[in-house]
C-alpha cells in the first residue's frame, strides 16, 4: 500500500489489483458522473424491484391459489427444483437473440428466475394454515374466498416474507449477469473491467455486488420479522 | 421455441450438434468434471463440519450462518473476487462453487443428524456401542437420506453456477453459450449448450439418486 497518490495515478502493471480496487473505490469520478457506481447502483435497484414485482404478480396469486384448493403441490416443487438446473446466462443470451436486449429483458430473465421461490413458499404458505383455524373461519360461514384472504394468507404471512427475501436477493444476483449481454446494472463495472482487463476494477465491481446483495439480505431480513406476527416467528424460518 | 424463425439462424439444428461434436464433448466433460470436483471438495469439508456441528452445537450457529453469508454473495460477484486474486482460470471458479455448495451439504448434514431418533441411539449405546461406533452404524446411516438429498441438491445447483464462469474465463459449456451469443448471436449453439447443460443436471442427479438408494437398502420400498 505505498500508492501515496502523488499525480495522477497511472495503472502500473506491478501495483497489486487490491491496490488497483481500493484506489478505483476511493476515486470520487468512479462514483458519480455518468456511468458511475451510485448511477449503476440506483439502475441495479430499479431493475430488481421491477423484476421481483413482476414475478410477484403472477406467482403470488397462483400460489394462493393454487395453496387454497390444495392442488398442484407436485407440479409446484417440480417447477422449483427444475428451474435450478437451467442456466440463468443461456436463457439471458437466449432472450437477447430473440430481439429481447437491454433493460427489458434483464427484467423478464430475473424475474422467470425468482417466480419459482415465491410460487411455492406462498402455496405451502396458504396450504400449511392451521387446519384447526380454517375450519373455524368455515363453521364461522365464511365463503371461501374470505377464508382465503383473512385466514390462510395473513397466516402465511412468514414464509410468503421469506420468499420475497429469497426472491430479492437471487435477483440481485441474476441482474448482473444480464450485463454481459449488454444490460445495465453493477455487472457493467465486472464486465467492462474484464473487457479491458483492469483485474482491480473487476474487483470492485465484485465487491459492490456483493455488498449489495448482503445489504438487501439484511434489510428484507428485517421486514421478514416486522411483517410476521409475532406467535408465528419461530416456525416461519426456512 | 422450435425452428419457425429465420431459417438462417435456427434455434436448434441438428448439423450443429453433429459437426461441432467434439467441442460439445469436450465442453461437457471440463463441465462435469468440475462439478464433480466442487461438490465432492464441498462434500469432504461440509459433512466433518456437519458432524462437528450436532456434537458442539455452539458451533453449529456460526457454521452456518458463515456458510450462509458465502451462499448469499452472487456467483458472478464471488468469481469477480477471487479472479483477480487467484488468476483468471480453473482456480477460482473451483473455488467458488465450493464455497457456494457447503452451505446445502452443511445444512442437511445438520438437519439430518438432528432427526435421527434419540431411542435408536440410546439403544446402541445399551448394546454396548461406543461414540465412534454409535456414529458409524446409527447416527451416519440414519442421516443419510438427508445429505444425499444435500448432494443432489448442490450438484443440481452447481451445474448451472458452472456456467457464470464464463466472466473469468471457464465456464465450461458457458463458454459454448457466450461465443455463441459472440458470434452473430448463434441461436444454435447457445441453445445446444443450455440444453447440455440440464441434461449434464439430470444425468447426475439420477446418478446420485441411485447411489442414494443403493447406499439404503432399508429404505427401498417406502417413499423415494
Amino acid at each position: 500500500m505505498s500508492a501515496a497518490a502523488t499525480g495522477p495515478v497511472t495503472m502500473a502493471q506491478d501495483t497489486g489489483v487490491v491496490s488497483q480496487a481500493i484506489a478505483y473505490l476511493n476515486d470520487p469520478l468512479s462514483w458519480t458522473g455518468p456511468g458511475g457506481i451510485l448511477e449503476l447502483g440506483r439502475e441495479h435497484l430499479a431493475l430488481t424491484a421491477a423484476a421481483v414485482l413482476v414475478a410477484a404478480a403472477v406467482a403470488l396469486p397462483v400460489g394462493a391459489w393454487l395453496g387454497h384448493g390444495r392442488r398442484g403441490g407436485g407440479v409446484t416443487v417440480w417447477l422449483t427444483n427444475a428451474s435450478r438446473a437451467v442456466p440463468t446466462l443461456g436463457i439471458i443470451l437466449l432472450l437477447a437473440t430473440a430481439g429481447l436486449f437491454g433493460d427489458g429483458a434483464t427484467v423478464v430473465a430475473a424475474a422467470l428466475f425468482a417466480a419459482p421461490v415465491l410460487l411455492v413458499n406462498t402455496y405451502e404458505g396458504v396450504r400449511g394454515a392451521d387446519p384447526s383455524a380454517r375450519d373455524a373461519a368455515v363453521g364461522l360461514g365464511m365463503p371461501g374466498r374470505q377464508v382465503l384472504t383473512r385466514v390462510e394468507l395473513p397466516l402465511a404471512t412468514g414464509l410468503v416474507a421469506a420468499g420475497v427475501r429469497t426472491a430479492v436477493v437471487q435477483v440481485s444476483a441474476t441482474v448482473p449477469l444480464a450485463a454481459l449481454a449488454g444490460g445495465g446494472g453493477l455487472g457493467q463495472i465486472i464486465a467492462l473491467g474484464m473487457g479491458t482487463q483492469r483485474y482491480g476494477q473487476v474487483l470492485a465491481g465484485g465487491v459492490l455486488v456483493a455488498a449489495l446483495a448482503l445489504v438487501l439480505d439484511g434489510v428484507f431480513a428485517v421486514v421478514q420479522r416486522l411483517v410476521t406476527p409475532a406467535p408465528l416467528r419461530a416456525s416461519a424460518r426456512r | 421455441m422450435v425452428s419457425t424463425a429465420a431459417a438462417d439462424n435456427p434455434w436448434f439444428s441438428w448439423s450443429y450438434v453433429t459437426e461441432n461434436a467434439d467441442v460439445l464433448w469436450a465442453r461437457t466433460t471440463e463441465h462435469a468434471l468440475l462439478t464433480v470436483e466442487a461438490v465432492a471438495i464441498a462434500a469432504l469439508v461440509a459433512i466433518p463440519l456437519g458432524l462437528l456441528a450436532s456434537r458442539v452445537r455452539w458451533l453449529a450457529g456460526p457454521l452456518l450462518g458463515t456458510a450462509a453469508i458465502l451462499y448469499t454473495v452472487p456467483s458472478l460477484a464471488l468469481f469477480a473476487i477471487l479472479a483477480p486474486i487467484m488468476g483468471i482460470g480453473r482456480q477460482p471458479v473451483l473455488l467458488g462453487l465450493v464455497l457456494y455448495a457447503l452451505l446445502v451439504i452443511l445444512r442437511n448434514t445438520v438437519t439430518g443428524l438432528d432427526g435421527v431418533d434419540p431411542a435408536a441411539v440410546d439403544a446402541a449405546r445399551g448394546v454396548g456401542h461406543g461414540p465412534l461406533q454409535v456414529l458409524a452404524r446409527v447416527r451416519l446411516p440414519n442421516a443419510l437420506p438427508s445429505i444425499m438429498a444435500g448432494l443432489r441438491l448442490a450438484t443440481v445447483t452447481t451445474v448451472a453456477l458452472v456456467t457464470v464462469g464464463v466472466v473469468v474465463g471457464y465456464g465450461g459449456l458457458g463458454q459454448l453459450m457466450f461465443q455463441g451469443f459472440r458470434n452473430n448471436f448463434y441461436r444454435a449453439e447457445i441453445m445446444t449448450a443450455t440444453i447440455a447443460c440440464v441434461l449434464l443436471a439430470l444425468v447426475l442427479d439420477l446418478v446420485l439418486w441411485a447411489a442414494g438408494r443403493a447406499l439404503t437398502p432399508w429404505l427401498r420400498g417406502r417413499s423415494a
